[in-house]
């Protein structure tokens, strides 16, 4: 394996299963995942409705709590999917990539009771576009009833609305600030907090249906703010269609191409990313309406992305990185792989905020992150003693991995403390 | 045999010590046997530099290798337990040293294994299977495969406790296995080699030693040279496996693993703080068996030695001949089994490490043979193709 190869399992996957065969040709590697469709959406998963109806029948049975609960059943399942195509899936690049993505528009079980429908969420309104235009993802994750209930818009009411006015209640700008700030054009656009609330009336409405059947997105016009709106210059006309038609203009404005392709770089190239790579993603975006599988093979050709182990793997990455290199089978039923994340401080569809997870090794590199790491893996190698450790760290990291680190594997006393230092290593945790 | 109702006592027994088993590198294995003696065996992973726990101070060439790494003579103090003239103990094996002044231990020096590798992890394998080549499975379990079965004993059935079984027990011979919980963490001296793999990181390698210090780890533990925080681990662990093997219908067979061995580096502070545990494990060993240690023994083994020179950072590297220990109210101790090599180079194999005179084998056969009565046969079946090291007579007490 060269290093070209053993650099692109992990810069851009999820590093080597095992002693599997490398691809001979990277670049048609990482292209064909992103030609053919996503694996996932051809096996069983749970959908946005079935998610929907845990949770209807939760708010109508309070007795359904703990292990009765059809809500953290769904959720479980779910997450059991989700953790076995991380550690199986030969599409590794493509998953990197719904997990940015998923990152980007985060929906969190920090608030709203979105656990039956976060992975539903994912699956359909994240997947499907992955390697389609920015647009097209904005606008099924706007509607999306995870986001609908994670930022509020559910509880939002146009002041002037017929509701609104009889019932006293106004606006909750949470989701409209969030989709300028974080999912769109970010403040560096220029945006005034009178932009803010015209957007967040625009989006007024767009609530969802948890009493009737089906339950669902449902846009409600008795909640709908009367009147054009102006955001950032633009005027915006009244129903749903206005909202349809700002999501349209904000998923195509060159703020969005900036801020997209510069967390991209972040995430693929450089904790700093270099501008001339930006500059190279957001021309991609501009020329091709915000194609992202155009911008994603844009990302595959940059020079700067051919730096080895630039990256600090975030604490999942680690962890499937791991556990992909050694086979280690843990139980992935219950809750041992996602209590070990969250052990390592990234429990799974958990960010505390909007913005997501961090992307910066500064974020990660806490002092005693890095110690729960080589604690983590000490306490998996106990199950390591038939494997060669040599074996592992060239079939993992190939020509990365450090004469140092190959000094210290010949010379530990044991397996397990020859697994612990390879896996511990500085480039293991790296990518 | 563990009935079944016994086995869930012994058990929940056994959950009451999960703290022990998960400390360090120190680990236990149990087996049920239809025998009423006990074998406890103790593997020193990371290979123990024979010549550094059993000195062969009458050679007179021993100082011309390693002066720095030679304790102050006999009694001095803080010096060489003396072992009847020629060798003398490690002074942190002061627990060794009861045990032989009681005859009940028996040093084996210039002892290996029938393989001539320097790979630990290959020559543990070896080691534990009893052979040159792999197995599919270790020697201990045979052992309890070579039993004679009685009317009472029925099936075998065996309990294991530890995060893992180690190769030496695992075979068909049935093992039940249970694993603690809880994460383990490594000990000071890998932290500290982590440590210096990170140095240069400069994002991990600041916050690596950050959170060393947090944790209160200093200078000194991590070069070895201060007691480590799980020094009573392997000592807890040793008076859990005489209290298990002491009950009636306790297991018979035991293995306990330590580490902290590899001493390639500052050997004078870290062989001294490897063995300090040792010594200390197999006192309480013995006290927690009680009445059964005089049915008891123990061999104390590792995969291979180290080198007859120090190196230049104070340590010594991977060698090949080196010491075992067999100790036990059934052992004809007192005294250093050996068949001394010499130290002159041209007697050293390859020019550096000490020449073994014995095979590890040879020493096994003659225990299992005198303790549990097995025949030429079953030993032959427990090590295949080990006719040129027949077993070693003499060992235990008449």
């Amino acid at each position: 394996m060269d290093t070209r190869t053993a650099h692109a399992l992990i810069r851009f996957g999820l590093g080597r299963k095992g002693t599997e065969a490398p691809p001979s040709d990277m670049q048609a590697w990482l292209a064909a995942q992103l030609n053919a469709p996503d694996p996932v959406l051809s096996q069983p998963g749970a959908t946005t409705l079935e998610g929907m109806l845990a949770l209807q029948e939760q708010r109508n049975n309070k007795e359904l709590r703990g292990e009765a609960s059809p809500v953290r059943k769904i959720f479980r399942q779910e997450q059991v999917r989700y953790i076995d195509n991380l550690l199986t899936t030969d599409a590794p690049f493509r998953e990197r990539l719904v997990a940015f993505w998923a990152n980007h528009f985060t929906v969190s079980l920090k608030r709203g009771e979105v656990a039956a429908i976060v992975y539903p969420y994912i699956r359909e309104a994240i997947r499907p576009h992955v390697t389609s235009r920015f647009v097209d993802m904005l606008q099924a994750v706007m509607r999306h009833p995870a986001m609908l209930l994670y930022l509020d818009n559910a509880q939002s009411f146009g002041p002037d609305s017929a509701v609104g006015k009889r019932q006293k209640k106004g606006l909750n700008e949470n989701l409209a600030r969030e989709c300028l700030e974080l999912h769109t054009v970010t403040p560096s656009s220029g945006y005034t907090q009178a932009d803010v609330t015209a957007f967040a009336n625009v989006l007024t409405g767009w609530s969802i249906e948890l009493k009737m059947h089906p339950p669902g997105f449902v846009y409600r016009p008795f909640v709908h703010e009367p009147g054009t709106q102006i955001v950032m210059g633009q005027n915006f006309g009244e129903g749903q269609e206005a909202g349809i038609a700002a999501l349209n203009w904000l998923g195509q404005h060159p703020s969005t191409y900036r801020n997209i392709a510069t967390k991209l770089v972040r995430h693929f190239v450089a904790d700093t990313p270099p501008p001339a790579s930006v500059a190279r993603v957001e021309a991609v975006l501009r020329e091709t309406h915000g194609d992202l599988k155009a911008a994603s093979l844009e990302l595959t050709r940059l020079p700067d992305a051919w730096h080895p182990l630039t990256k600090l793997r975030g604490p999942v990455d680690y962890a499937v990185a791991v556990l992909r290199a050694t086979g280690i089978q843990v139980d992935r039923e219950k809750t041992t792989i996602p209590a070990q994340l969250a052990g390592l401080g990234q429990p799974l569809q958990t960010a505390p905020l909007p913005n997501g997870w961090p992307d910066t090794a500064a974020d990660w590199a806490g002092s005693e992150a890095i110690l729960r790491r080589i604690d983590w893996v000490y306490g998996l190698t106990a199950r390591t003693q038939t494997m060669d450790p040599m074996e592992v760290a060239t079939a993992s990291l190939g020509p990365l991995l450090s004469p140092t680190t190959a000094e210290q594997i010949r010379l530990a006393g044991s397996r397990r403390d020859a697994m612990t230092l390879l896996l511990a290593s500085p480039e293991f945790l790296r990518r | 045999m563990v009935h079944p109702s016994m086995r869930l006592s012994r058990r929940s027994a056994l959950l009451g010590l999960a703290a022990s088993f998960t400390l360090g590198r120190a680990s236990l294995a149990v087996a049920a046997a239809p025998t009423e003696k006990r074998f406890v065996v103790v593997l020193l992973r990371g290979a123990l530099d024979g010549m550094g726990a059993v000195i062969p101070y009458g050679d007179s060439n021993l100082s011309t290798y390693r002066p720095e790494l030679i304790p102050g003579a006999v009694g001095t103090q803080g010096g060489m337990l003396d072992l009847g003239g020629f060798y003398g103990l490690h002074p942190a094996l002061a627990g060794f040293h009861q045990i032989y002044q009681a005859g009940e231990l028996l040093p084996v020096h210039a002892v290996a294994g029938p393989y001539r590798i320097r790979s630990h992890f290959e020559a543990q394998d070896l080691m534990e299977y009893g052979s040159e080549h792999a197995m599919s499975s270790g020697w201990l379990n045979r052992v309890a495969e070579q039993m004679p079965t009685t009317s009472k004993t029925g099936t075998q059935t065996a309990l294991s406790v530890g995060a893992t079984l180690p190769l030496l027990l695992r075979g068909p011979a049935k093992v039940g296995s249970w694993l603690p919980k809880s994460f383990s963490r490594p000990e000071a001296d890998l932290y500290a080699r982590l440590q210096a793999l990170h140095h240069a990181d400069p994002v991990t390698g600041p916050a690596l030693a950050e959170g060393l210090k947090e944790r209160g780890f200093t200078d000194a533990t991590l070069s070895g040279s201060a007691e480590q925080a799980n020094k009573y681990a392997f000592q807890s662990l040793c008076a859990s496996a005489g209290h298990l093997l002491a009950a009636a219908d306790g297991p018979r067979l035991a293995a306990l693993e330590i580490g902290g061995w590899d001493t390639h580096v500052g050997q004078k502070n870290r062989l001294g703080g490897a063995l300090k545990p040792l010594g200390d494990g197999m006192t309480a060993l013995k006290s927690a068996l009680g009445d059964a240690w005089r049915q008891t023994v123990v061999l104390v083994m590792t995969e291979f030695g180290r080198t007859v020179r120090a190196n230049g950072s104070g340590g010594t590297d991977h060698g090949t001949g080196t010491v075992a220990f067999i100790m036990g109210g059934a052992v004809a101790g007192g005294r250093v089994q050996a068949n001394w090599p010499g130290l002159s180079s041209s007697n050293l194999f390859e020019n550096r490490d000490l020449q073994p005179t014995a095979d590890l084998r040879s020493v096994t056969k003659g225990i299992l043979a005198h303790h549990f009565g097995l025949n030429t046969q079953a030993l032959a079946r427990i090590f295949p193709e080990s006719e040129r090291a027949a077993a070693l007579g003499g060992l235990l007490r008449a």
